[in-house]
């Protein structure tokens, strides 16, 4: 190598150098600081879980129904019957329970919601909807298919109804945002009916006689007069007075 | 001090590679960004459908009584399944630890269904060919656009007892108003829930003859493909992706074919086709 090719080279690397220096702080303020949101959304999140978990001595505690599966590998649900401290106020009363249910069972098999799954908000508007946040594991940790998503959702639905009277329906968001579907399958667009036909439409016994609940007769395969009136509404904004089938 | 140096312009150079490795990958996205997907043709090797899929779909729109597609005269009513295999594309559905997927296994089972239909005289148009993903809507619409169709949708779980068959019918679910105050309707299914059940009932009740420890009766599930379907719709369900072998779920193909087709058979006097399609029943 020539001594102007050496001058050459070194210059060229002395450059570099040069380029890196300047470049490197740079670099290292941006990683502490993608390093410092992340802790700070981090502790958001725990400080969001560990709220409503939260133990007030002065709650009650009151007989938990909690629906995990009946069997390992089985599509039931069956209740288990826990002493918790509840509040009487239904929202964080709601986060109690959805934690706990969440938490799972003693046996792990029995679970119907992945175990990374956290709730992260739950809210209950006044006509007894309720809207409950889950974390995006919820969709991305189950595993897929009709009949996993459906347990999950039940008992879900199923543990609100049991212990939470003020819940009518419920609503499911992942990590803030309207879903179209849980893993692929079940419908999260709607909300799901919580409290029991009976209990909740006392006054509009016609409208709950969907055409699954007639005779099965080829006659009768008309519509219902209810159906044509589902997509009228003429009820107004916010009655959801509408036929509520448990799935 | 030299080793900083040396460090500073490996990570100099680290930075340099990322950055072109960035702009590789997005070239590469640019240049193999997938082509529309044809979604409604019927298979080939079938003559075209009566009433051919239309074009523009009606969305569903199950109450609108006044209907772009007048009926065409058509003779005996259900004659056309329309068979969803489900996911495909980027979505591979349910997957097992032997990397079993489901959006493939459904197009297998599909195929054989579609035989053991056409052999009694069904006439069957598929939502996907090949491993395309059309949305649901897109699906749906396949059927919507179709007079005298039923549809069914197929699946492979990810649990449950393996070799087992369940049949789903969509559950009603009440609706939810929006910010402006409109209900966002889109529940074609809902006039055809009646039908959906007859239907179900009879296919599950012809699976549970075959596949031990499968319910006799159909269940309801609030599956997102049914809602939007303006037909006698069910899904069914597989157990499951979690087999050690393909064979185990491939050995159920024919038995499941032979149920639908039959149940489907049994179902279509049944059914009063109505004038429009995606009208009400
Ligand atoms: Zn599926």
């Amino acid at each position: 190598m020539t001594p102007r090719w050496k001058v050459f080279v070194i210059a060229g690397l002395a450059m570099a150098v040069l380029a890196a220096a300047i470049y490197f702080p740079i670099l290292r303020r941006r990683v502490r600081r993608a390093a410092r949101l992340q802790q700070q959304s981090e502790v958001q999140a725990r400080r969001e879980l560990i709220q409503p978990v939260a133990v007030n001595p002065a709650d009650p505690r009151v007989k938990t129904s909690l629906f995990w599966a009946s069997d390992a590998g089985d599509s039931t649900l069956a209740p288990v019957t826990v002493e918790l401290p509840l509040s009487r106020d239904p929202v964080p009363r709601s986060k109690q329970v959805l934690n706990t249910l969440l938490a799972g069972p003693v046996d792990a098999e029995l679970r119907t919601l992945p175990p990374d799954a956290v709730l992260l908000g739950f809210y209950l508007l006044p006509d007894g909807t309720a809207i409950a946040d889950f974390s995006e594991a919820l969709a991305t940790s189950i595993p897929s298919g009709i009949v996993s998503e459906q347990l999950a959702v039940d008992s879900i639905t199923r543990t609100l109804e049991a212990n939470v009277p003020q819940v009518q329906r419920l609503k499911i968001l992942i990590h803030g945002q309207e879903a179209e579907t849980l893993a692929g399958h079940l419908d999260l667009t709607g909300a799901f009916a919580v409290r029991s036909r009976q209990a909740q439409l006392p006054a509009s016994q016609p409208l709950t006689a969907p055409s699954s609940e007639k005779p099965a007769v080829p006659t009768s395969d008309k519509p219902p007069a209810s159906a044509t009136g589902k997509l009228t509404p003429d009820k107004g904004p916010g009655k959801l007075s509408q036929p509520e089938r448990k799935s | 001090m030299l080793l900083d140096v040396g460090n500073i312009v490996r990570i100099r150079l680290l930075s340099l590679f990322g950055t072109l490795s960035v702009v590789f990958t997005g070239a590469a996205m640019v240049v193999s960004s997938p082509a529309p997907s044809q979604t409604q043709q019927p298979a080939p090797g079938t003559p075209p459908p009566a009433n051919p899929p239309a074009a523009s779909p009606q969305g569903g729109m199950a109450g609108s009584a006044a209907s772009p597609f007048s009926g065409q005269p058509q003779q005996g009513g259900l004659n056309i399944v329309v068979l969803d295999p489900a996911h495909g594309g980027t979505d591979p559905g349910a997957r097992g630890t032997g990397g079993i997927r489901e959006s493939d296994i459904v197009l297998d089972f599909a195929m054989q269904v579609r035989r053991a239909l056409e052999l009694q005289g069904f006439q069957v148009v598929q939502t996907r060919q090949g491993n395309e993903d059309p949305s649901f809507d897109d699906r749906s619409a396949t059927a919507n656009a179709q007079r005298g169709a039923v549809f069914i949708t197929l699946h492979v779980s990810s649990t449950g007892l393996p070799g087992t068959v369940r049949v789903y019918v969509n559950s009603d679910l009440p609706p939810v108003t929006n910010a402006n105050g409109l209900i966002p309707w889109d529940r074609a299914q809902a006039p055809f829930l009646g039908l959906s059940r007859k239907f179900g009932d009879l296919v599950q009740g012809l699976l549970a003859q075959r596949f031990k420890g499968s319910p006799d009766t159909s269940q309801t599930a609030s599956v997102r493909q049914l809602r939007t379907t303006a037909a006698p719709a069910i899904a069914v369900e597989i157990s499951s992706v979690t087999v050690d072998d393909r064979a185990q779920l491939d050995r159920m193909a024919p038995g499941v074919a032979d149920a639908i087709a039959r149940g489907t058979a049994a179902f279509k006097p049944t059914y009063i086709v109505p004038n429009v399609p995606g009208g009400l029943p």
